[in-house]
């Protein structure tokens, strides 16, 4: 932790979340260990920890990946089991890494971390270069539209810290990466156990001109994140305070998924379609003049309406799509496969409903990303393009415009679990 | 084009207010656990800034080992007359006394596991279906795996294999009868953050936070409020020291440090200067290396 850290640059700082994807021991404990530990937000308590248990395991060096080390479970296995959330910052930057493991049930953790970051971290191990997990890790990123992707090419102490091998990774990855739809890709070499172009410039690379990883986290450019242009506010709760004071009172609370609102704005409320004026915004004892995504607030109107959870507020103008047959990308996460013609609980910004699975069109294929027209069951952790039908109207837009609109999760109606991730085209 | 942007406060506020509404909208009759401590006082700041100009659409409740600091519990019902919530206690003297929970004895004795049983009965007894907890996953590893919202089931308990995957903002609080979830509104704040939060929002909390003189003890080499609820091993020394408390808990299980910050200010420039984890004056998750895993498990906070 930075030790001048004063409170008015802390109020300056921004959140980045990032999502860590490896194989299995492609050094990515390792790495996330090094930001960490280089960036001081490991406390001395926790490293006297991990050299405790370096010497027990009889190793000859503090291993920095014991630092993400989490359940007894895991550590027995010498495994990690879920997606675990760690924290540092830098004077620029809060960050939020979400460590997906990289092995069984790769998909469904990795869909997890992935839903909200803004960066993906891929790791590839210098000595093997692009495999088939990378390439099903950009899918994913592609996939559910993370901004940014950066390939660390990690390892490169064992290849010699060799330009061509890390050039050639790079030819590779953008050669299958024309396939997906990455907006911003770029490639570190690294080594994360010396600490080669992590936080500090490599000596031993001096061909590497780009940035070090902790450059790029700290100055990417995520004020485009999110989507700016459609105001869409999913009323989460109503507010009828019921005192003398707020008599009247009537207001909407939520959070802003995407674009602003102004005190003054012309409104839609969906499914009504009734237009009105926004004429307050509050939060607590302020009233603001804007509400941007990914704020939360209370909004009340200039009319009377009947509002109530799940409907949505959004720009009069700017259309947003609504329909019961929806067609979307989807990712597996439940044990049970999926069963054609059977009916789930949705789960779209705040309402609940109903929808049958109508057909599955293709099976994505992740380690050759092809479709597959043929065998079209969806198990756990397969990726498919789907139609569904819901029992009432859904008001979206494609998950490519709007991560927050386009998004639904399938929940089994029996278990009550969360059994598929929804991205809608 | 030069956007709009929130700093990262602001944007962990918005999402803690979001999941705190979601929790009155998802369940029939949520609790939010408070315990005096500064993570369930900014967790209840939140709930207030979420529903404000109502009122927090459901109660608080303490669950009082009995062994807390006099300024917690004058603090909790300060702060429950101040805001107009209702404050639930429960006592693990009550667990105790009818034999549901069974006292430690010895130097180490803490009451500190035993609060789990009286949480569970009295979500039993109240039919509570969520409860809301301060945890946040900086604080300790077992934690670092916890969702927003955690499923439990028919007998309280954490299963760490089975988690439903939580996905962009949809957060699933679908269950069945007898089963209940814990939700942690506050996860992605770092203790910095809630400090800084503090600070900026004028929050107020305890006075055990700031510097004053105060009975302690050393053991373990963590230092120890002498207080009733301890015993006293003839070879450790009691004495007068300038120290505050980093984490408030149970008297019997929380480490304080000597320290002159008796200001916000000061407070988050010896946080930033420490090499020390927070929860590393807690002899409760020193037991040992899963303490943590354990109680979870078992129905923890």
């Amino acid at each position: 932790m930075d030790k001048d850290i004063t409170t008015s640059a802390y109020l300056d700082m921004e959140l980045l979340r990032f999502t860590t994807a490896g194989s299995v021991d492609d050094g990515k404990s390792t790495l996330i260990g090094r930001l960490l530990y280089d960036s001081k937000a490991i406390f001395q308590d926790q490293l006297d920890a991990i050299e405790k248990a370096s010497i027990k395991k009889g190793e000859d060096y503090i291993n920095l990946a014991l630092l993400t080390d989490g359940l007894r479970a895991e550590r027995e296995q010498g495994i990690t089991i879920d997606v675990a959330y760690r924290y540092f910052n830098t004077p620029k930057r809060k960050f939020i890494i979400a460590d997906t493991p990289g092995h069984i049930q790769y998909t469904r953790n990795m869909v997890t971390g992935a839903s909200t970051a803004n960066v993906a971290l891929i790791l590839v191990d210098a000595r093997h270069g692009v495999i088939e997990q990378t390439i099903r890790h950009a899918y994913i990123a592609s996939l559910l539209r993370i901004p940014h992707v950066i390939v660390c090419v990690n390892k490169m102490d064992l290849v010699e810290y060799s330009e061509e091998v890390f050039a050639s990774i790079q030819k590779r990855f953008m050669d299958f990466s024309t396939h997906l739809d990455i907006q911003d890709v770029r490639f570190i070499p690294i080594s994360a156990l010396n600490g080669d172009n992590v936080v500090d410039r490599s000596v031993k690379m001096n061909w590497y001109e780009g940035p070090t990883l902790m450059y790029l986290l700290e100055n990417i450019y995520i004020s485009n994140d999110y989507n700016q242009l459609d105001a869409r506010f999913p009323v989460q709760y109503v507010i009828r305070p019921q005192s003398n004071e707020y008599h009247d009172y009537r207001g909407y609370a939520g959070r802003m998924a995407s674009g602003s609102f102004k005190v003054g704005d012309r409104v839609r409320v969906l499914p009504s379609g009734f237009t009105s004026v926004i004429k307050t915004i509050d939060l607590w004892k302020e009233s603001l003049e804007q509400i941007t995504a990914p704020q939360s607030a209370i909004i009340t109107l200039e009319d009377d309406l009947d509002i109530s959870r799940g409907c949505m507020i959004v720009n009069a103008e700017n259309g947003i799509q609504q329909g019961q047959d929806i067609d979307l990308m989807i990712c597996w996460l439940g044990e049970k496969p999926m069963i054609p013609g059977g009916k789930y609980v949705v789960k779209h910004t705040t309402s609940d409903l109903k929808c049958m699975i109508k057909e599955v069109k293709y099976k994505v294929d992740i380690n050759t990303l092809e479709k597959d027209f043929e065998n079209r069951a969806i198990g756990l952790n397969d990726i498919g393009c789907i139609s569904i039908r819901t029992t009432k109207p859904l008001f979206f837009d494609s998950y490519r415009q709007n991560r927050f609109t386009g998004s639904l999760v399938i929940i089994d109606e029996a278990t009550n679990v969360t059994v598929g991730a929804g991205m809608i085209i | 084009m030069k956007h709009f942007t929130i700093n990262h406060l602001r944007e962990l506020e918005s999402e803690s207010i979001y999941v705190i509404r979601e929790v009155a909208a998802q369940f029939e009759n949520p609790v939010m656990l408070f315990s005096g401590g500064k993570d369930s006082i900014i967790m209840f700041h939140l709930a207030r800034k979420a529903f404000f100009p109502a009122k927090v659409p459901f109660p608080l409740m303490h669950i009082d080992t009995g062994h807390n600091f006099p300024e917690t519990i004058e603090f909790r019902d300060w702060l429950a007359n101040e805001s107009g919530a209702q404050m639930v206690v429960r006592n693990v003297q009550d667990s105790i006394n009818s034999g549901r929970a069974v006292e430690e004895t010895g130097f180490t004795a803490s009451r500190n596991k035993l609060q789990t049983v009286t949480l569970l009965d009295a979500i039993e007894e109240m039919k509570y279906d969520c409860a809301m907890g301060g945890g946040r996953r900086d604080e300790e590893k077992a934690r670092a795996k916890e969702r927003f919202f955690s499923h439990r089931d028919e007998f309280g308990q954490w299963d760490p294999k089975n988690q439903r995957p939580e996905l962009w903002n949809l957060f699933n609080g679908r269950k069945n009868i007898g089963e209940h979830f814990r939700v942690f509104p506050i996860s992605n704040w770092t203790e910095m953050d809630v400090w800084q939060y503090i600070l900026l929002e004028n929050i107020d909390i305890p006075n055990l936070y700031f510097s004053h003189e105060r009975e302690v003890f050393e053991r373990d080499g963590i230092l120890y409020a002498k207080t009733p609820f301890m015993q006293i091993k003839e070879t450790e020394k009691v004495e007068k020291r300038i120290i505050r408390f980093r984490t408030i808990g149970d008297a019997t299980c929380t480490g304080a440090l000597d320290s002159i910050a008796n200001s916000l200010e000061d407070i988050i420039r010896e946080v930033a200067a420490t090499r020390v984890t927070e929860r590393g004056g807690r002899s409760d998750d020193k037991r040992s290396e899963a303490a943590m895993e354990d109680r979870k498990i078992e129905g923890y906070f």
